[in-house]
């Protein structure tokens, strides 16, 4: 059984069809990439498997579970979690507190847990900032912890985006063009986190990515999409020579 | 994730900042003490203060109660609420017409004090459960607007009642003859139970989950946070508190004329959660004493004067610092950056 | 029958001056995001000038047909600058500001105004009824079905409707037909972008001001005609044709008219029907389940985030 299952998925926006017929698999420690030129329909795709906009028709399936309906914090909590493409930070908090917030939903004490700082209460804080503080080590972002989020460096600011995506322990790790804005060198290094990401926590992760070389260098597989529609599947250098996607990136050839 | 040996904790984030530095049994034994130190003060301030400052005192202690509580809706979790005078109105009635047809004598007094409080912030509390539900899609100025329709609702429904049941409730020309049994001890225990529980929640990992709400809404859904339990429960804290403010000012005051719970009423809240600065629980306690203790300064000036200049105070403090006093920090901090803890796995 | 009818009379009488209101909030709100709380002081302040000139006009006998349209100018003329007063000085500097803060301001400039009203040296706090300018005349009339008494149409409703639709006409005109309009619906979709192109947005924002406080001077005088004048008449009718506008969709311009018409009448029909006492809760609960059931409005569109 595939760790996330997409089958048929439809999405209209009144009169504009963002996806049709969408189809999709993707298992553990697998990395996946999805491309195509603007408005394809890529944001789309994450937008209905996380709970952010209903489908259609189609079926969205994680473990075998159906999540189509699910509000997006119980999808969440099944597992799958994501980046935005513009980065959605907390911009007031912390760099800690932003990995913190991912542990609310491991939280077993109740508000009047918290009023009276049980010994359940204050053993869960210790135990989630342990946890967030080594999540940042990993993500080389320790040495920050007490800055707000959004005085970041923009590499950084990505890099967070993915760790407190992280933090919330997911199987399934949606990524929405965590290289844009980058120069090459921190696109470098991206790289080498995603595929450490992958092993280290043995996660499937789906990438959206308009930069080629990276996504011909790390992905396993790719989907391209245009106009909603798929057009070709396939490892890199396979969807590299199909003509059709060098026609939807390229336009037609002179003839 | 790992589960390796515990990290050092960060000895100087927000939330460690906001931790007294010693066990929390002493903390709460200490409060407990601070509570059963304001029964004698009360006594020697009944014998020996002027009238005039304790009545100041003990308005201190109600604005601080509302102040604090809109702070949590407004400031922590970001959600514009342009109502609150309509929970405290809740609360005052809720107490006042019980207290009114009760009339409680000697041990009963304590009894009756603390049962209809709660009872009053209770009903509050369904107030806020009643808007928050409802109003949960709304953002910005339109869920301002609709908690301030609300709180005139509250405000339409209660001049037009003049009795519930054998409970006399005034209806426009108010309620009088409420006992007055609230004084210095009864109000500033309940300042103290409620900034202390506001503190605790807004600086505790459901604080962080309230103030993600804030941040945004959507990223805290995608980080597995239900904004809709905190968005409620938001509301409903901050009602419940409200409504037990209403409750001893009903049992100050005396009477209650419902004139004094509409709009202008919560718009005096806000300011004074924007002065003291949207999320400083401090802040909104040194505004709210400001606040109540300023315009009795300008008591000389007449009516008009003294909302000319309130106005212009407002207006001016809006230009010049948006922020108000504490920004989001709280009294005794300074932005400092502190070295990181040393972590087994070095870096 | 003849009930209905007069309610509906009555209702689209009030409601027009609600429409007046409304759109000013609406206009201020499509371009700035912002709910100028202060616009219904601006209607009063309408009321009061209109009360100096009218008495000027009287104390030098002018005729009816002169002195209307001078009181209604002048009106018009002192809200326009005190519209673009107010913005320029309060809410200028806010532009880039939180939206609560520009909110409190806005709430701050509206008590201002009413105490400023309050002073003696400008009006005082007593209500003061307008020199004699029309006479009240049931200029249309007509019987229904079996009712004792006809349904009346007085010259006062046919003014405040006519001239509210005549108003409108001419709004709608320059926000469709003319250059500035056009600005001024850039603006009000994209701000930044509207700049880039060239638009000069301070000079946009000021003539959404002076319109839209021009509408309410006009709605002012009316008011004030045909009940009185008093520094707190812009509370209640402000905070109502606000219910209107976000009734209509907030940013509409027809919206708010639509929108006041309808408050009028449902208004009016409350009053009538269930009691005097809940005509003014009748606006706060339309809010409520307008914002409930479709905040975006009757006419607006949803808007929806993009992700």
């Amino acid at each position: 059984m595939p760790l996330l299952e997409i089958n048929n998925l439809s999405v209209q926006f009144g009169g504009l069809r963002a996806l049709s017929g969408f189809n999709f698999t993707l298992e553990r420690a697998e990395l996946v990439g999805l491309i195509g030129p603007n408005g394809a329909g890529k944001t789309t795709a994450f937008n209905v498997v996380t709970g952010v906009h209903p489908p259609c028709t189609g079926e969205v399936r994680l473990e075998g579970r159906s999540i189509v309906g699910l509000k997006p914090f119980k999808i969440n909590r099944l597992g799958i979690a994501r980046t935005f493409q513009n980065i959605r930070l907390f911009g007031g908090l912390t760099v800690l507190e932003n990995v913190l917030t991912a542990f609310n939903q491991s939280l077993t004490h109740g508000f009047w847990g918290t009023v009276l700082r049980t010994p359940r209460h204050q053993r869960e804080d210790r135990h989630h900032e342990a946890q967030a503080m080594d999540l940042l080590h990993t993500m080389r972002l320790a040495h920050r912890w007490d800055e707000l989020a959004r005085n970041l460096p923009y590499g950084d600011q990505r890099r967070l985006e993915i760790a407190r995506a992280l933090a919330t322990k997911p199987k399934v790790l949606l990524l929405d063009e965590p290289a844009a804005g980058m120069n090459p060198q921190e696109k470098m290094e991206l790289m080498e986190l995603i595929r450490f990401i992958r092993d280290r926590f043995n996660i499937g992760i789906w990438l959206i990515e308009h930069d080629m070389k990276l996504v011909m260098t790390i992905c396993q597989r790719i989907t391209v999409l245009d106009h909603g529609e798929t057009i070709a599947v396939g490892t890199p250098s396979q969807v590299q020579c199909d003509p059709k996607v060098i026609e939807a990136y390229l336009g037609e050839p002179v003839s | 994730m790992t589960n390796g040996p515990m990290t050092a904790l960060p000895s100087e984030s927000r939330l460690s900042l906001a931790q007294p530095r010693v066990p929390v049994w002493v903390v709460n034994l200490g409060l407990t003490a601070l509570l059963a130190v304001l029964w004698p003060i009360d006594r020697l301030m009944a014998e020996y203060m002027d009238p005039y400052f304790l009545r100041i005192l003990v308005l201190i202690g109600i604005n601080v109660m509302l102040a604090v509580s809109l702070n949590l809706i407004n400031g922590i979790t970001g959600q514009f609420s342009l109502g609150h005078a309509g929970f405290m109105a809740i609360g005052a009635y809720t107490t006042g017409t019980i207290m009114h047809y009760w009339r409680p004598e000697g041990p009963m007094i304590p009894v009756a004090i603390v049962a209809l409080l709660i009872l009053g912030g209770v009903f509050a509390s369904a107030a806020g459960l009643v808007i928050g539900i409802p109003t949960l899609r709304l953002r910005g100025d339109y869920l301002a607007i609709a908690t301030l329709g609300f709180g005139e609702i509250i405000y339409t429904l209660i001049i037009n009642t003049e009795y519930i049941g054998p409970l006399r409730v005034g209806g426009a020309s108010g309620l009088h003859g409420i006992p007055i049994v609230a004084n210095f001890f009864w109000t500033y225990a309940g300042v103290v139970v409620c900034v202390v529980c506001v503190w605790r929640i807004a600086y505790s990992a459901k604080g962080m989950a309230f103030r993600a709400v804030r941040e945004d809404e959507v990223a805290a859904a995608a980080m597995g946070i239900d904004t809709t339990y905190y968005k409620v429960s938001a509301f409903v804290i901050g009602a419940f508190f409200s409504g037990v403010a209403g409750g001893l000012f009903a049992m100050y005051q005396g009477n209650l004329d419902p004139a004094g719970f509409r709009f202008m009423r919560s718009f005096e809240i806000v300011v004074m959660v924007v002065l003291g600065g949207q999320g400083s629980i401090t802040g909104s306690i040194l505004a709210a004493a400001i606040l109540t203790y300023l315009p009795e300064q300008l008591r000389f000036l007449s009516g008009v004067w003294r909302m000319i200049f309130y106005s212009i105070l407002l207006i001016g403090m809006m230009l010049l610092r948006p922020g108000g006093l504490l920004g989001s920090r709280e009294l005794w901090w300074t932005r400092r950056r502190i070295e990181p803890p040393r972590h087994p796995v070095a870096s | 029958m003849h009930d209905l009818l007069q309610q509906l009379v009555n209702g689209l009488s009030i409601g027009a001056v609600y429409a007046l209101i409304a759109l000013g909030y609406t206009m201020v709100y499509g371009v700035l995001r912002l709910i100028n709380f202060a616009h219904g002081e601006v209607y009063m302040s309408g009321a009061v000038v209109g009360y100096y000139v009218a008495q000027a006009t009287t104390q030098h006998n002018l005729p009816t047909w002169l002195a209307l349209p001078i009181v209604f100018a002048s009106a018009m003329l002192a809200c326009s600058v005190l519209g673009f007063l107010i913005e320029f000085f309060a809410y200028r500097p806010l532009r880039h500001s939180p939206r609560l803060v520009a909110l409190i301001t806005a709430i701050g400039m509206s008590l201002l105004l009413q105490n400023v009203a309050q002073m003696s040296s400008v009006f005082g706090p007593t209500p003061r009824r307008m020199p004699p300018l029309i006479e009240p005349r049931v200029v249309i009339s007509f019987y229904v079905g079996q009712a004792a008494s006809p349904v009346t149409v007085s010259n006062l409703d046919l003014l405040s409707f006519g001239l509210a639709m005549l108003l409108m006409v001419v709004l709608w005109w320059i926000v469709t037909k003319t250059r500035t309009g056009l600005a001024l619906r850039a603006v009000s979709y994209r701000f930044d972008t509207a700049s880039l192109m060239g638009i000069n947005t301070n000079r946009i924002i000021s003539f959404t001001f002076v319109l839209g406080s021009a509408l309410a001077a006009v709605a002012g005088v009316v008011d004030a005609i045909r009940y009185d004048v008093k520094p707190l008449m812009g509370l209640m009718p402000g905070l109502k044709a606000f219910v209107a506008a976000v009734l209509g969709g907030i940013g509409s311009i027809p919206g708010a008219a639509v929108g006041g018409m309808l408050i009028g009448l449902l208004e009016t029909m409350a009053k009538g029907y269930i009691s005097s006492a809940y005509g003014d809760a009748a606006a706060f609960v339309v809010l409520i389940l307008i914002l409930l059931i479709r905040p975006s409005g009757l006419l607006a569109s949803p808007a929806a985030e993009k992700v």
